[in-house]
């Protein structure tokens, strides 16, 4: 703890003489002291509690997780019960399809609702609309999104597949994008906006060549931090891809996926299943954290 | 001149310097490529924008349709009534709707004091080197795909917590009237308590953010005067920070409270999946809204059970939607009255 807040300083020093004052007002001071040396350890334990469990997860990922590694997990599809090889190449190939088509679509959407609440719709009424119901749809249960594109393509096409799949992910998408485009663009001072319109240009030309240039690393992070979340989503994809137990290139058929198929493995009561989950989760652990990081590394570089 | 002229030129018109350089002809023509290329990019802007409205509404009208045939046959007794039965097609969603809000109020009780003790140690006592840091872990934590904390809860967590936490509890409370009825069950890891914890430590990253993000906008000058006049950092924190952010720190609870309720795959792995309701157990195996749409939907076929199963997460939709709203609208508030004030 550090000695250099006031507050801390001089509740360290409690054995000082009693400064001329009386009985009384000097056992309420102590108690002030006593209060404030009670509040603030409490704090320091919160801030250990917290850091305990991250270090703890990482901890029993890699140590559960490292030992499953190796060359035919990334070359074998998901086998039966109690086989003794086989690997997740199924699930890897699925999730990185359906994430990248999913941030495929989905980002020039989230940009341009993000260019259109800090660029066109700032006081409109459907800005200030939008604006909510992008951050309702930030923190919305996933998986009622997974329900959505159920009835919307599912129960249409009938049959589960790696389109519906990508399509519920990109909603995921899209209001990530959407918030820190037009946080980063309402960032950007207005005299350089009224430097550009002043010298005649287009307001196409001021938003793409100046505004979200100026504002270029902090949407890429933005893109960045969507593509971790979506990477380690479960529950949109249980009714929409759904999962295959095989090596399957073709998105109007069911897709296998890393998160759904250590859901099924890690209930499973079976020993290898349980393991190749195990390596699974170490897998999109350390995609999701490095992802977070690299982010939060290129934004802080960039700035 | 002037008195052919309408009265609003008049004025420019009048002065000398103006009259004597007279533009010969008109203003050059305007470029006319801008105007399509404005034009695009405005509709483009736009169209993303009712995209996004769209899917909120989309996602409203489809769980209307899709939960229908529940909604006529069930009624609202739908929610007050517990029986869970695809055999015999009647459904009723107490178990599950209890079940979110149980392990959703247990997570509360147990984040909302630790995220603000990490806030406090944050924006008041962390040292400026391991601010970032500290900030980052917090902020990772809330980046761990909830898959992982499910399997780390079921594999982990879970028999840890049987072993050292549920077994003691039971052989101390369990003689007693009601502590003894809230700690009986199975002690194995698995329940409303268990996944209540787990929810905990997946909420707090999120209070605790906009705990300190709100904290931080504390106008430095107020504190500066507080401890001027001898606070402790406690008494800064408890009579200063906290009334001129309380709005806030309200809204970052709703926000944490709208995550806990929609948290889908943790709770699944680690809430036990039992859909009876004997006793006030905590430790008893239940049922969430999201976990049962987990473990039921896919298999369910259309019919009643998927309707039964839709309305359910209707009422989750609605439940959370509220909670977000009123989290949204506390925060947007913060901040006006930090616009009028500084």
């Amino acid at each position: 703890m550090s000695t250099s807040q006031p507050g801390v300083a001089a509740a360290a020093a409690t054995e000082r003489p009693s400064l001329g004052l009386s009985a009384d007002k000097m056992a309420k001071h102590l108690a002030r002291k006593r209060q404030n040396r009670i509040a603030l350890t409490l704090a320091v334990a919160a801030m250990a509690f917290g850091v305990f469990w991250l270090l703890w997860i990482l901890f029993e990922t890699v140590r559960q997780g490292a030992g499953g590694l190796s060359l035919q997990l990334f070359t074998q599809s998901t086998p039966p019960a109690n086989a003794t090889d086989g690997g997740l190449a199924n699930a890897i190939f699925g999730s990185l399809v359906m994430v990248a088509m999913a941030t495929l679509v989905g980002t020039p959407i989230g940009l341009f609702a993000g260019i259109y609440l800090a660029e066109y719709g700032r006081k409109t009424v459907l800005g200030s609309v939008t604006r909510f119901i992008n951050d309702i749809l930030l923190s919305a249960p996933s998986i009622l999104i997974g329900l959505f594109v159920y009835a919307l393509l599912v129960a249409r096409m009938k049959t589960f597949s790696g389109w519906a799949g990508s399509v519920a992910l990109s909603l995921i998408v899209i209001p990530v994008v959407i918030r820190t485009t037009e946080n980063m663009l309402n960032l950007v001072p207005n005299a350089l906006r009224e430097a550009a319109y002043a010298l005649g240009t287009p307001k196409w030309k001021v938003i793409s060549a100046i505004t979200l240039k100026a504002a270029r690393s902090g949407v890429i992070t933005g893109v960045l931090l969507a593509l971790a979340r979506v990477s380690g989503e479960t529950a949109p994809l249980l009714f929409t891809a759904l999962s295959n137990q095989f090596m399957s290139t073709d998105m109007g058929k069911p897709m296998a996926s890393l998160p759904v198929t250590i859901a099924s493995f890690a209930m499973s009561p079976y020993q290898n299943w349980q393991q190749l989950a195990w390596a699974g989760v170490f897998l999109i652990t350390l995609g999701v954290l490095s992802l977070n990081i690299a982010a939060r590394v290129f934004f802080r570089n960039k700035q | 001149m002037a008195a052919t002229l309408p009265a609003s030129s008049s004025m420019r018109d009048a002065d000398p310097s103006q009259a004597q350089v007279q533009p010969s002809g008109r203003p050059p023509e305007r470029r006319r490529t801008a105007p399509l290329g404005d034009a695009v990019f405005s509709f483009l802007a736009h169209a993303a924008a009712w995209i996004t409205l769209l899917a909120l509404v989309g996602i409203i009208g489809s769980l209307l349709v899709g939960a229908g045939p529940a909604i006529q046959k069930f009624g609202l007794g739908f929610l007050w009534h517990s029986e869970w039965d695809p055999v015999q097609d009647v459904y009723g969603g107490l178990v599950m709707i209890i079940g979110t809000l149980a392990t959703s109020v247990i997570a509360l009780v147990i984040a909302v004091p630790v995220s603000f003790g990490i806030a406090v140690f944050l924006t008041e006592l962390s040292p400026a080197w391991l601010k970032r840091p500290l900030g980052v872990a917090i902020e990772l934590l809330a980046a761990v795909p909830s898959i992982v904390y499910g399997m780390w809860g079921l594999m982990v967590f879970g028999p840890i917590l049987a072993k050292w936490v549920q077994g003691p509890l039971q052989q101390v409370f369990g003689k007693l009237p009601v502590l003894g009825t809230l700690f009986s069950g199975p002690p194995v890891g698995l329940g409303i308590l268990p996944a209540g914890i787990i929810l905990a430590i997946m909420v707090i990253p999120f209070i605790a953010s906009v705990m300190r993000d709100v904290f931080e906008v504390t106008p430095p000058m107020l504190k500066e005067s507080a401890y001027g006049l001898g606070s402790t950092t406690w008494e800064v924190v408890s009579r200063v920070v906290l009334p001129y952010t309380k709005i806030g720190v309200v809204g970052g609870v709703m926000l944490g409270l709208g995550r806990a309720l929609g948290e889908t795959m943790a709770v699944t792995f680690i809430i036990g999946n039992g859909n009876s309701l004997d006793g006030l157990s905590l430790f008893q195996p239940a049922n969430s809204i999201t976990s049962v749409l987990a473990n039921e939907f896919a298999e369910a076929g259309e019919g009643m059970h998927q309707s039964a199963l839709i309305y359910l997460g209707l009422v989750l939709f609605f439940i959370t939607f509220l909670v977000l709203a009123a989290s949204r609208l506390l925060l947007a508030r913060l901040q006006r009255s930090e616009g009028a004030r500084s």
